[in-house]
């Protein structure tokens, strides 16, 4: 049996607009993420009552992004997360770290690294 | 007026198996806050998908926890096999529900061991590490591995289980549901085991919901969701409800688990029974060109697999959520005002597993 998952793209614009919308109809927040695709891809999934929702942002490296930890408070720490690993510009968390959720023997690892010799 | 300080909780406590930090700022003996600080043990296991084959990384995956590795490979092989339309059979997915079962009653049984230990009653610590032993033995005698298995592998199992093998499992589990009757009355009625868990971290509902709790932490709190309902592996076969428990203290969280365990043996005599014969895997061509966020249950709660491909084998990215990670903003609700000495008690009660949240 495979789950049927609802994939929306929208702009970094309305992701507030959405989160407030999900929040409205009882969803909770299921997980963040992001993917390196030219700049970074960023999956928000709510679910509710089994049914899974996911909203996409496309942004550059150089976009800033409004934080949803003031409408789903979880939020700050897969927020956090995507800042240490990826260097995603989030403002507005709620708890920021400052980079420093993880402890990291490289900054911003799962970016590519520029003057670092990556293993084959 | 009270004096505010600040108690350092871990990475290095008693009750923790695993390093977590938590700052707790103190008025007298009460906790008003939690800021909680992790990774001292990441691991970049997501980023390593760059570097393995799609095949190869089930390995990885089951590597990134000790105790519900079984699942973490289970979860990633899922979503590749939904991108990639491969049709599981249904003996490779009824031999996965009992590998996944009997992962759930280690798991639990180790946790109830630790709590007995943090409130300081050691017996009853080794009466239930004792019993998990025996699901140890299990895993051994059907995979060989005692910790990592890997029979889990896309599109199926590796190794089978014959009928004299799964009866013998049944029977063991019947004999071991008895004894742990004897450990149940001791945790739902002992005088000490109540005194320090009933009415201690009490999370609501709409907390539980809001902040995002997972697995017992959520269905203590009153909220039946469990994700082996949405029907994956043989669980559409079988029949159960989620377990719940409505007062969302740490004793409430004690008894789902404890219920849970039960709830697994008759799950896997069930699977047992009705187990049909067949393949063990379906051979696959090609690379996955797609996205899937496969769900499990696993025994802390919900895991998500993100998994995306490009049909190549190497993979875009495969992103672990582990429930673990999703549960620290209901503990840290759940600190602000308790005592100072009932913190390691509701640490505990999260059953937190810091490898899963630093994988």
């Amino acid at each position: 049996m495979v789950e049927q998952q609802t994939i929306q793209d929208i702009t970094v614009d309305d992701l507030v607009d959405k989160a407030v919308l999900m929040k409205g109809q009882g969803y909770r927040l299921v997980q963040i993420s992001c993917t390196r695709k030219d700049g970074f891809e960023i999956n928000y999934s709510f679910d509710k009552d089994y049914h899974f929702m996911d909203f996409r942002i496309r942004i550059s490296e150089e976009t800033e992004v409004l934080s949803i930890s003031h409408i789903f408070f979880p939020a700050f720490l897969y927020e956090n997360e995507m800042k240490d690993l990826f260097g995603v510009k989030i403002k507005d968390i709620s708890i920021d770290y400052e980079g420093n959720l993880y402890r990291l023997a490289l900054k911003t690892p799962y970016k590519p690294q520029t003057g670092v010799k990556e293993e084959a | 007026m009270s004096k505010r300080a600040i108690v350092p909780f871990g990475p290095q406590h008693p009750v923790l198996p695993e390093p977590i930090h938590l700052d707790l700022v103190l008025e007298d003996e009460k906790v008003v806050e939690a800021i909680p600080s992790i990774g001292f043990i990441h691991r970049g296991l997501e980023k390593l998908v760059e570097k393995k084959e799609f095949t190869e990384y089930v390995y990885v995956a089951e590597r990134i926890c000790g105790i519900c590795s079984f699942m973490h490979g289970m979860g990633y092989c899922q979503a590749i096999e939904t991108i990639m339309d491969i049709k599981v059979p249904e003996r490779a997915e009824y031999l996965r529900t009992i590998w996944a079962e009997l992962s759930r009653i280690h798991s639990h049984l180790l946790w109830l061991g630790l709590l007995a230990d943090g409130f300081g009653f050691e017996s009853l610590f080794m009466h239930c590490w004792k019993l998990r032993e025996q699901i140890l033995d299990m895993f051994e005698q059907t995979t060989g591995g005692r910790v990592i298995f890997s029979v889990c592998k896309i599109g199926g199992v590796r190794k089978d289980m014959d009928a004299d093998t799964l009866k013998a499992i049944v029977d063991r589990l019947l004999v071991m549901q008895e004894e742990l009757k004897s450990l149940t009355d001791v945790f739902i009625e002992d005088y000490s085991v109540r005194h320090r868990l009933v009415g201690v971290g009490v999370l609501s509902r709409q907390d539980a919901h809001d902040l995002g709790a997972v697995g017992p932490m959520m269905r203590a709190s009153g909220i039946a969701q469990d994700m082996r309902k949405l029907g994956y592996a043989a669980y559409k076969y079988l029949d159960f409800e989620p377990v719940v428990e409505a007062d969302g203290d740490c004793y409430a969280r004690t008894l789902v688990r404890l219920r849970e365990i039960y709830q697994s043996i008759a799950l896997i005599r069930q699977a047992a029974a009705q187990i049909p014969g067949g393949e063990l895997e379906e051979k696959f061509k090609g690379a996955p060109d797609g996205e899937y966020f496969s769900r499990l249950e696993q025994p802390r709660g919900e895991v998500i697999y993100y998994v995306k491909g490009n049909g190549s084998k190497f993979l875009d990215r495969v992103r672990v959520r582990t429930p673990t990670f999703t549960n620290i903003p209901a503990l840290l609700k759940v600190l602000q005002g308790c005592e100072l000495a009932d913190v390691p008690m509701m640490v505990l009660t999260i059953d937190p597993c810091i490898s899963c949240t630093e994988r």
